[in-house]
């Protein structure tokens, strides 16, 4: 076997797998506390790369550099998706908070296709490029073309933000109080957690690590289009349920898992199976264990 | 009441009869196509150009001393919209039929102009099925089918670049599947090794497994079957992991938002399309009559719907009549001045005379090389 070969399609697995890490932590966190798959969640990966194009657009014609330049698009992706998934919470899901479980699915799906519509008549229905702001990093020349400056970018932003989030659920009072919720929203609330409070966060930080895939993702593949939350986020929400959905740790793993796992199927068999492969292992899953890999059965209290 | 229906019909009768007597009748020339829905932009084109040229004939006294009515059919270029309108040209007693414009109402609609005795040009329809032997024997075109780009561009590779180890990727679509399979089954004849043979799903995250794969392949160019899009994604992506084996299309590649896309990764690209025939002084009358008659430079397909209407008129012309078992023998032999250069059609019904060449990307624009082939 060529180890050169392996090593290469394991690091390009590892980037895609960090991308859907990123969205499906959206999926799972909302999931954990509201018990809805927010299936507009996809397009506000797509809304936080058109972003970032806007604004590295507008810096662009001022001379910034180009790292400043993506460093603040960054930045304003992430406020603005932030805000974004505040407002969809607020708009499409709180006023069904009480009614059956259907509806509010439903409703994401609505603006699912609103937001996507939204953007193809405020932009463009074409393909448009994003600017390369990558610097030159020599380093990775030596190892051998096993990662170019985006797949390193990638990989360092998002471990550094899966780290961030771990650390702010574990440590903070906010994130003490996410996980109360999520454990039992009626005894939080009881206890004086502001369950209203902790929904729009959970929102917030859910949209802003979906922005930040959406920016990384942008300048990786060079060009943003309306249409390329769609598949993503499907990919991704199957990633949170082979992780087992609700479960932080699960999303990260079940994303990494997917991603590796089409990689390998590209590289040593075809890629003609790479989107089957990854809806095959949702069905798989779903049948042999359906809490994923890191989900716990719950248990129906009588 | 029954003598009346008698009488009825005995008028009938002479009507008919009468018909094809009254010399003032006008000819009718059918265009079936997208003129409304989405992809109007590919048919109301086709649609000016015929009546340009139908115009231009009026104006000269006419055809076969008649005048020259076009009658237009919208099928939005959708299969089940395209039998309704060809049955309705075929109720309009139309002579001949410019259109279908899309390849898949072509197929609809082929069979009821066989059977209607009708001949059918299209200027666009590419799908290479279409004009098999004998299907269809009422059925021109005059535009390349997706076979011959595929002839083209793999005889540009044997011979010019004379590559070894070839990979080749597709969109798994009809047209870019196609495309590759058709170079494939060419290159092999010619001695060359398929290193990689693959589909690339347009909407992944990233290529970058089929980039690798593609690395260590080491094929010494890639044959790309598809649309702009996948192309300069794949193609950027390449780029940025150190590949830099060269990239070949067809059509669908050469396009504007292919360079703004890729910047200077796309250099050295090669795709293979239609011959700049922009100096012919039939293209520049062609052209400067769009712009006289509606202000704007010409849509897709206009040249080769001009040619198509050119085409049949000059055949009407002259058979001496409106018969389709005459017209369509002069169709085949008679060489007629067009936009595209001087166009018959073969025994199959594809344009003859008309040349492609094979274009690469040169200081950020696409450059015709002196490598083309003239269709027979």
């Amino acid at each position: 076997m060529d180890i050169q070969f392996f090593i290469e399609l394991f690091f390009g697995g590892l980037t895609r797998g960090s991308i859907y890490a990123l969205i499906a932590l959206g999926y799972t966190l909302v999931y954990g506390i509201i018990e809805l798959i927010n299936f507009a969640h996809g397009e506000i990966y797509m809304l936080g790369a058109f972003t970032a194009l806007l604004v590295a657009g507008v810096l662009g014609v001022y001379g910034f550099p180009a790292g400043g330049i993506l460093i603040v698009a960054a930045l304003a992706a992430i406020v603005w998706c932030a805000a974004y998934g505040y407002t969809l919470e607020k708009v499409a899901y709180k006023p069904l908070r009480g009614a059956p479980r259907l509806s509010p699915l439903i409703s994401a799906i609505g603006m699912s296709i609103f937001l996507q519509n939204y953007v193809l008549l405020a932009q463009t229905a074409d393909f448009v490029p994003f600017p390369n702001l990558l610097p030159e990093m020599e380093f990775l020349d030596h190892i051998g073309n096993v990662m170019g400056p985006s797949d390193f970018l990638i990989l360092m932003v998002s471990t550094l933000a899966m780290l961030a989030l771990s650390l702010f659920i574990r440590y903070t009072r906010m994130g003490k109080a996410m996980r109360a919720t999520a454990q039992n929203r009626k005894m939080a609330l009881l206890l004086g957690i502001n369950a209203d409070r902790i929904i729009s966060l959970t929102f917030i930080i859910g949209s802003s690590l979906a922005a930040l895939g959406g920016v990384l993702i942008a300048s990786h593949m060079g060009q943003v289009n309306f249409g390329i939350g769609f598949l993503a986020g499907l990919k991704a929400f199957t990633a949170a349920v082979l992780g087992g959905i609700g479960s932080i740790p699960g999303a990260m793993l079940g994303g990494l898992v997917l991603g590796l796992a089409e990689s390998f199927t590209t590289g040593y068999f075809s890629g003609n199976y790479e989107d089957m492969l990854a809806f095959a292992i949702l069905i798989l899953i779903l049948i042999f264990r359906p809490d994923g890999i890191l989900g716990k059965a719950k248990v129906q209290k009588v | 009441m029954k003598k009346g229906m008698t009488w009825l019909a005995a008028m009938a009768v002479c009507v008919t009869l009468a018909a094809p007597a009254q010399a003032a009748d006008p000819i009718k020339i059918g265009v079936q196509g997208a003129q409304s829905g989405d992809l109007a932009s590919y048919g109301v084109p086709s649609l000016n150009a015929v009546k340009i040229v139908v115009d231009e004939a009026n104006a000269k006294g006419g055809l076969l001393g008649r005048t020259i009515e076009v009658v237009a059919q919208d099928d939005q270029c959708k299969p089940e919209m395209a039998t309704n309108a060809a049955t309705k040209l075929i109720s309009d007693k139309v002579d001949a039929v410019v259109g279908p414009i899309c390849s898949g109402p072509t197929k609809a609609s082929l069979p009821m102009f066989q059977e209607a005795a009708l001949i059918a040009v299209s200027p666009t329809a590419t799908t290479p099925g279409l004009t098999e032997d004998g299907k269809n024997p009422l059925f021109f075109r005059t535009v390349a089918n997706d076979n011959a780009q595929a002839s083209l561009t793999s005889d540009f590779m044997l011979n010019n670049l004379k590559v070894k180890k070839v990979a080749y990727l597709h969109d798994n679509g009809d047209y870019g599947k196609g495309f590759a399979d058709k170079n494939r089954e060419i290159m092999e004849k010619g001695g060359t090794e398929t290193v990689l043979f693959e589909a690339v799903t347009p909407d992944a995250v990233d290529f970058s497994a089929v980039v690798r794969k593609l690395r260590r392949a080491k094929p010494d160019i890639i044959v790309f079957g598809g649309y702009q899009p996948v192309a300069s994604k794949l193609l950027q992506q390449m780029r940025r992991d150190n590949l830099k084996t060269p990239l070949i299309g067809p059509d669908g590649v050469k396009d504007e938002t292919f360079l703004k896309m890729t910047g200077k990764d796309s250099e050295g690209t090669y795709a293979s399309y239609p011959k700049d025939t922009s100096t012919l002084p039939e293209y520049k009358k062609a052209r400067e009559a769009h712009i006289k008659a509606f202000g704007s430079e010409p849509g897709f397909g206009y040249y080769n719907a001009y040619a198509a209407a050119q085409c049949l008129l000059a055949a009407m012309e002259k058979a001496g009549s409106t018969d389709t078992a005459k017209i369509k023998d002069v169709l085949r032999e008679n060489q007629v001045d067009t936009p595209l250069g001087k166009l018959s059609f073969n025994a199959k019904g594809d344009a003859a005379g008309m040349g492609l060449s094979i274009y690469q990307v040169k200081d950020g624009k696409f450059v015709e090389l002196d490598h083309s082939i003239v269709l027979e």
